[in-house]
Parts: structure tokens; C-alpha cells; sequence
């Protein structure tokens, strides 16, 4: 018999914080092979980095703070937020830069204000807007899919552009880097092209999105479903951010398909797909009424579009994450239940 | 899970948000008939096993108690008298371990049972009840010292009495069992159902003939055809319904089941004959039918026995009053060390500290949880938001703000957030992935807002009478200055009128001396005798 008595229930719990990571883990392995394939092995190697630098900062934190190391390292919420964050910056990103975001995640972002469950904003997000904004050349240099620029990157060639910044002989930047297909709508839209013109011009363009970039999308997408399925996420954000972005894309591209691209575009071509079923679902900074979550993503979804559409910046799901990140508890409280037992109105 | 199809009711039935899907666990337990306890060495017999005022106590230690004979009145309207399960000699009325949640003693009449268990003298049956007022009905009801049996244990009279102001349309009789593991209403229902609806037609009867819906979970398919038979073979077939639910914890909650089966949402902080319904369960309707029918007091209650520490895991028919241990000897003992002895489910039952307390009146289950059946949660980690508790919650409120609020004593927050509309049924525990202990934090809470309540009433207590004891001071005081100046006054008065006299005199003397002297000089001039 135990000496202290514990308080009801008596069953052996369903589920666990450590398992739900694991899952959305495996969701982005397809993901990550997809990315792997096209980019080349700097993805995996950025992965690793991260990883390994998110799990020694989170470490320090936890030591420095007196925590116990081993049950918030076992949640296994920092790798998470690290291969996060190394899917989203270029797979030939130095280093350094990897370091400086991986830190800024843990250390800022996550464990100053209270490690896991009680940080505001989206870690991964927040240290890649945070590189973006400090670095923004070497944030946008995206190696173009091998596909299209036809050079076969090898594994220590990767290492050594992450490693050194130097390139394999005989290849330079503007052979093996491209623009974004996001970046890319962007610069010939604001050049006064049509999109018929735009797609006519180069090779970048795929059925939906860019080429490579759709499959990617794809492959995020088959693990949102398995998400789905194992009820890792709910429906709510992935459906409602999607449907903001969809809904305002093609409303504006019903009234100009010359200067709004096909809308299938804006799912295919950036992180929206990630976005909807990784980032934006992560519990801890989105809002948890299911009502609110409607809206959470809806605005998420409206915002990207707006942002992408108006904005500075090609692809805008960190953004647009931080933005709605803030309203999240304001949200929230509008959009409490109605509780058993209470009238028609608002609990409160 | 459900064996047998249930032939589905024509009925509608309604939806409550949330609640769980949980292995029931019934199997253990429900597959022998109900078998008498022995009559125990020692029977410890809580004056207090039911919601309102304690019993007072009738005996004296060394006095013999016959069987049924009631050993502590109820003290109040919210009260329930006690009645001694077997005879004996007491021999001590002392505070004992009990099961409670909080693991406290309280006042226990101790009887050394003789063997012999001999009735005694109990009033007459009341077959004819139909003819009688209702209130002597529930008299005889209250006499019994009838509780709720399903748990809350709230006097029975009491509620079957709602008031001339309140029609109730609806009874409903919980046999949903919701809880893993217990099966004592199963088996009553298998065994005893005309004896069940005995009971419901007197509570019928004293609510003034509403209809009645018997609501029972799809996985107990024998007890709904027991019933469903038996109803066929009664009057109150016209009038009562056997309805299957859906099995989801908590669908035997009180407002849950009301839920289910009328679709009507008993208000907040409100009571269900506010909205025209009286919830009974099946075992207080059983309890109600040997009370009126047979004169019979409440002292004995099916008590479901298992666990798998539990070596054969039954029902046992207990005296109110048995120890825990003579019960789980009763099964043969343990087949291994429990890890934990729970009463009631484990989902809402409490952990005993003490193996010896005995069974009362609302006690339906002793649960002996192996390390396998009800591991250690481990350490709570932080709460990620994820939301899974608000899924799972009957109430539809959202458990993680609420456990926010607790852990941060933002107790008013945690009320606006509407923590007393918490039933405590632990679904949110269950789903948690941070494995927080919720029901805890919700309970700490609660037991907070209502210290603070009782504080706050006994500093306003003291405020008026600190006032009421000012306000006599300073009256006391006003009179007593209203005397002395009454008194002051009537001096002066009596002082002028003193002083008016005493002048009036003194002229009178000076005018008399006057007058004298006037006299002397006339005599002086007038020639006196010889002299």
C-alpha cells in the first residue's frame, strides 16, 4: 500500500506527453525524406544539428534553472521544435546560424519563460524569424531542387557548405541555388508579368507548385493525415488555416488570375502545408476552445495570404504564427463553452 | 464491452459532450449471484453515512441491540437514523476509522455481534400504501434510514419529497453502473428486479405517478432483459421504460443520465426537480421496497468485492457495519499484495489508508488494484495545452484553465471559469498526457473557495456581532446618561422647589418677627403691670 493516499482516478493513463511527440516525430519523417531527396543531404544534416544543439542548450537551461534534466529532455519537445526548424531554413544554412537559432529557441523563446507548457510563442518559429530578420541573404538562399539544377550534391559536400561555406570546385552559387517558387511568383509579379507569363519562363514551375516543393508538400501532408489519424492533432486548425488561405486565394484569383496565382499554388509552393498540420497545431501556443481554434487558424490562414499577397516577405507562416500566437489567449476567453447546466450565453 | 446486441428502444436518446471510452472490467466480478456476508465478530457502525446532520445516539455501551433496532436517530429534516445490522452487546461508542476521503475518524457505535442475529420488533408492512397519505410513507422511508445508494447517499425521504410547489414529470432510475469494475447494481437487477420496481412504484407513487424511465448501459444486456422482463410482469408497464444507453463514462452521473435520457440540462448549482425530475438508483429503489413492503430498516447493501488482487472477485450482500477485511476474506483474500485499496471506482472512488473501515451505506464497491491494474502516474510534467481534457470533460468546461487557476490559488478566476459545475469524474486525469493529477487540483480548489466562504461568514458573523455589541454599549450607555440627567433634573427640581419653600418660610418668619417686634413696640409704649 502507498503511504500517501493519491486522489481519483485510479486507471492507468492513455496517454503521454513524450508519445505525442514521438508521433508528430514520425508524421515528419515523409516530409523530411521528401526534402532529403531534393535538397540534398544538408537537410538531414541541419536535423541533426539541431537537434543535437536544442537537446545540450535545453540541458544547460535545465541544470542552470535547478529542473530535473532527464523527464523535460524525455518529452522530447526540443527535438521537436529543432527538426522544425531545420525544415524550414535552407539545407545549406552555415552552421553557426543553426546554433544561434537553436539557442535563441531553448534558451530565449522556451526555457526564460518557463520551459515547456509556458512559453508564448512557437519556438521554432520565433528563431526563424529571428534569423530571417538578422540574416536575411543567407536565410533565403534556398538550394534549387537537384532535379533542376542537375548538380548531385554529395553528403560531404553538404557538410562541407554547412561546415566551411565552401563549395564543391567547380560549381558556384548561382548554379546550384534558386529562388523559392514563392520568392520567385513574387519578383516577376512585382516585375508587372502575368502569371501565363511567369509559368512560361522557367523550368521552376510544377503542376501545382514548384517542382519538388509539391512533392515535399505532399509528403508533409500524408503526416498531417497520419496526425489526424492517431488523433495526435484534431481537424480544427489545419482545416480552418488552410481554408483562410484557400478562400481568400481564390477569391482573389477569380477576380485576376493574371496577378493571383491558382490557388493550389499557395498550398503547394511554401511551408503552408507544415504550417497548417505541425506548426500551427502545436498545443502549447495555439489557442485550445475548439471554437477558438477555428479562428486561430482562419486568421493564421487569412494572414499568410495577406502577408505573401502585400507583404515583405515571400512566405509568411512564421509570421503569421507569432502574429496569432498573441491573440491566442484573448481568443481563447472569448470563445469559452457553453458549460452544462448554463443558459444559451457565454459562460461568463 | 457488450457481449449481446441490446434491443435498442424506440426512444430518443440525447448526447452529453465528452466522457471516455475505459476497459468496464465488469467481467471480474459479475458472473456469480449475489452471496450473503457472514455475519462479522464486530460490527462498526458510522453514526454519520449519509449527506446532513449526524445520527444522535440512542445506546449506551453494554446495552443489548437486537437486529434492526435503531441505535441513532436522525437529528434534523437532512438527516437519517442508523439501525444496528445484527444483535449484539455494544460495546464501545467511539471515533473509528471510516471510509472517507479524507481519512478521518469519526463516531462509531461498536457492536460484538452474538451470533444469534435476532430481529427485532419492526412495524408492519405497508402493502397498502396506495391508500396511504404520502407523507407517511416517507415517513416509514425515512425511518428506514434510506440514503441514496449510488453514492451521494442523500436521505431518500427527502428527496421523494419535492415539495406540493414542484411537479415532477419524470423519474428516472440509475442502473447505468458507469464506473469499471463495480457490478452490484447488475447483479441486483439480474437478481432482484421485480423487487426494484416495487420500489420504483412507491417512489412513483409519492411523486404523484410521473413517468419513469429505468436508464441501463448497452454492456450489461442480462440486467436490461431482467428488467425489461420483469416490467412486462408489472403494473407499471404503461407508465415506466427500460432504456439502453450508449456505454461512455460518466453516463451514470446524476445529470448525465438525465441528460441522456430527456435531453433536459439540470441547471447549475441547481437541483433536477427544479426542471421536473427525481434521479433515484436502482439500489435505493430496492432499499425503498424492503422499507415500505417488508418494515425492513436499510442495514444491509450489495457490495461488489473485486480487483484483480482480489483471489474471487463477487458481489457479497454486507451488513452495514463489516469490516472491509471480513469482506475480502470473504473472497477468498488476496491473491496478491494490492497496490492500493480503493472505495468505490477507479475512477472516482478514494484510496483507503485504513483495510478495517466498514461498509456504509453508499459504499457499492471495494476495489483491490494490482501495480498492473493502477500504475503510479509518475511525476506530472507541464501542460501542453493540448486540450484533450476539455474533449473528455462531461462538463464541457475547460479543465486545463481551471487547473491553471488552482495551481496559481487564483480561486476567483477558477469560479469564473464555473469550478463548481465540476463533477469530479476524472475523465480529464485519465486523458491527460502531462498525467496532472486534475480531479486533485479541482478538489484542493474547491476545499479553498470553501474554506475561504466559511472564513468570510464567520468574519461577518463576528462583524455583527461586534456591531450588535457596540450598538447595545452605546445604547446602554445613552440611557444611562438619559437616567442621570432624569435624575440630575429631578435634583435641581426637587433642590428649587426645596429652596422656594425655605424662602417663603423665612419671610414668613420675618414677617412674623416683623409683626412681634410691631406687637413689642405697642406693648412698650402701653403702661405695663407694677413691674
Amino acid at each position: 500500500m502507498t503511504s500517501t493516499l493519491i486522489s481519483s482516478p485510479h486507471v492507468p493513463r492513455v496517454n503521454r506527453v513524450d508519445r505525442v511527440m514521438l508521433q508528430v516525430l514520425l508524421a515528419l519523417v515523409p516530409g523530411v525524406l521528401a526534402m532529403t531527396w531534393f535538397f540534398g543531404w544538408g537537410v538531414l544534416v541541419n536535423v541533426t544539428l539541431a537537434v543535437g544543439f536544442a537537446v545540450i542548450a535545453e540541458a544547460l537551461v535545465l541544470l542552470l534553472r535547478r529542473r530535473p534534466v532527464l523527464p523535460a529532455l524525455g518529452d522530447l519537445s526540443a527535438v521537436v521544435t529543432a527538426v522544425l526548424f531545420a525544415i524550414s531554413v535552407p539545407p545549406t544554412l552555415p552552421w553557426w546560424m543553426t546554433l544561434l537559432g537553436m539557442l535563441f529557441a531553448i534558451v530565449l523563446v522556451k526555457q526564460l519563460y518557463g520551459g515547456l507548457g509556458y512559453n508564448p510563442f512557437n519556438p521554432a518559429m520565433a528563431a526563424y524569424v529571428f534569423l530571417l530578420v538578422s540574416y536575411p541573404v543567407a536565410m533565403t538562399s534556398w538550394l534549387a531542387p537537384e532535379l533542376l539544377s542537375g548538380i548531385d550534391l554529395s553528403f560531404g559536400d553538404s557538410l562541407a557548405m554547412i561546415l566551411h561555406q565552401v563549395l564543391p570546385a567547380g560549381v558556384d552559387w548561382d548554379a546550384v541555388t534558386a529562388a523559392t517558387p514563392l520568392d520567385e511568383m513574387r519578383t516577376q509579379l512585382d516585375e508587372q508579368l502575368t502569371i501565363a507569363e511567369i509559368r512560361d519562363q522557367s523550368a521552376l514551375w510544377g503542376v501545382f507548385g514548384g517542382r519538388g516543393w509539391e512533392w515535399v508538400n505532399a509528403a508533409f501532408l500524408l503526416g498531417g493525415a497520419y496526425l489526424l489519424w492517431r488523433r495526435t492533432i484534431t481537424w480544427h486548425i489545419p482545416v480552418s488555416m488552410l481554408a483562410g488561405l484557400l478562400s481568400l486565394a481564390t477569391l482573389f484569383w477569380l477576380i485576376d488570375p493574371q496577378t493571383h496565382p491558382f490557388p493550389a499554388f499557395h498550398l503547394f509552393s511554401g511551408a503552408a502545408i507544415l504550417g497548417a498540420f505541425f506548426i500551427a497545431t502545436d498545443p502549447v501556443t495555439a489557442t485550445t476552445t475548439r471554437r477558438g481554434q477555428l479562428i486561430y487558424g482562419a486568421c493564421i490562414g487569412a494572414t499568410v495570404f495577406v502577408i505573401r499577397t502585400w507583404g515583405g516577405y515571400p512566405d509568411a507562416v512564421a509570421f503569421a504564427v507569432l502574429l496569432m500566437n498573441i491573440a491566442a489567449p484573448t481568443i481563447d476567453y472569448y470563445t469559452q463553452p457553453r458549460v452544462f447546466g448554463h443558459g444559451r450565453e457565454r459562460a461568463r | 464491452m457488450a457481449a449481446n446486441p441490446v434491443p435498442s428502444s424506440e426512444r430518443r436518446l440525447w448526447t452529453f459532450h465528452g466522457g471516455i471510452h475505459i476497459a468496464d472490467e465488469k467481467a471480474l466480478s459479475n458472473a456469480s449471484e449475489i452471496a450473503v456476508a457472514p455475519v462479522p465478530k464486530q460490527l462498526v457502525i458510522p453514526l454519520q453515512q449519509h449527506i446532513g446532520a449526524s445520527a444522535r445516539v440512542l445506546v449506551a455501551v453494554g446495552d443489548r441491540v437486537l437486529k434492526g433496532q435503531c441505535i441513532a436517530a436522525a437529528d434534523g429534516y437532512v438527516s437519517a437514523p442508523v439501525h444496528a445490522s445484527s444483535s449484539g452487546t455494544v460495546i464501545a461508542i467511539e471515533e473509528r476509522p471510516v471510509p472517507h476521503p479524507s481519512g478521518l475518524s469519526a463516531l462509531c457505535a461498536v457492536i460484538e455481534t452474538d451470533g444469534e442475529d435476532a430481529w427485532a420488533e419492526l412495524p408492519e408492512p405497508m402493502t397498502h400504501y396506495a391508500q396511504l397519505d404520502p407523507a407517511e410513507v416517507r415517513e416509514r422511508i425515512r425511518w428506514a434510514g434510506v440514503v441514496g445508494m449510488g453514492g451521494a447517499s442523500f436521505p431518500t425521504g427527502v428527496k421523494l419529497n419535492p415539495g406540493p410547489d414542484r411537479r415532477i414529470d419524470t423519474l428516472v432510475i440509475n442502473g447505468a453502473e458507469c464506473e469499471p469494475y463495480i457490478t452490484c447494481d447488475d447483479r441486483l437487477m439480474r437478481e432482484r428486479a421485480s423487487r426494484i420496481l416495487e420500489g420504483v412504484r412507491i417512489m412513483r407513487h409519492l411523486l404523484g405517478g410521473p413517468e419513469v424511465l429505468i436508464g441501463i448501459e448497452d454492456n450489461k444486456p442480462e440486467a436490461i432483459a431482467a428488467m425489461r422482463f420483469a416490467l412486462g410482469e408489472s403494473d407499471l408497464r404503461a407508465s415506466a421504460e427500460v432504456v439502453a444507453i450508449p456505454t461512455l463514462y460518466p453516463s451514470g452521473g446524476e445529470k448525465q443520465l438525465i441528460r441522456i435520457l430527456t435531453g433536459k440540462e439540470v441547471p447549475s448549482h441547481g437541483i433536477p426537480a427544479q426542471i421536473g425530475i427525481v434521479c433515484q438508483n436502482v439500489g435505493t429503489a430496492h432499499a425503498v421496497a424492503e422499507a415500505v413492503l417488508d418494515g425492513r430498516p436499510l442495514i444491509s447493501r450489495v457490495v461488489t468485492v473485486t480487483g484483480r488482487a482480489i483471489t474471487a472477485p463477487r458481489n457479497l450482500e454486507a451488513r452495514i457495519g463489516t469490516p472491509a477485511t471480513d469482506l475480502i476474506a470473504c473472497c477468498d483474500g488476496y491473491r496478491e499484495q494490492p497496490r492500493k485499496l480503493v472505495c468505490g471506482g477507479p475512477m472516482m472512488g478514494f484510496e483507503l489508508g485504513e483495510q478495517g473501515v466498514p461498509v456504509t451505506k453508499p459504499v457499492n464497491c471495494l476495489l483491490a488494484l494490482t501495480a498492473a491494474e493502477a500504475p503510479d502516474p509518475g511525476p506530472a510534467l507541464a501542460c501542453i495545452r493540448c486540450g484533450r481534457c476539455a474533449d473528455a470533460c462531461p462538463a464541457n468546461l475547460l479543465p486545463q484553465q481551471l487547473y491553471w487557476f488552482a495551481r496559481a490559488k487564483d480561486f476567483d478566476h477558477a469560479q469564473d471559469y464555473n469550478l463548481f459545475d465540476c463533477i469530479e469524474c476524472g475523465c480529464c486525469a485519465q486523458v491527460c498526457p502531462s498525467h496532472i493529477p486534475l480531479v486533485q487540483y479541482y478538489r484542493y480548489a474547491k476545499t479553498e473557495v470553501w474554506a475561504r466562504e466559511q472564513e468570510k461568514r464567520k468574519a461577518e458573523e463576528a462583524r455583527q456581532r461586534h456591531e450588535a455589541k457596540q450598538a447595545r454599549l452605546e445604547r446602554q450607555e445613552r440611557e444611562r446618561q438619559a437616567r442621570m440627567r432624569q435624575k440630575k433634573e429631578a435634583l435641581a427640581a426637587k433642590a428649587k422647589a426645596e429652596s422656594g419653600t425655605s424662602s417663603e418660610a423665612k419671610q414668613a418668619a420675618i414677617a412674623a418677627a416683623r409683626a412681634r417686634a410691631a406687637a413689642k413696640q405697642q406693648g412698650a409704649s402701653e403702661p405695663t403691670d407694677g413691674a
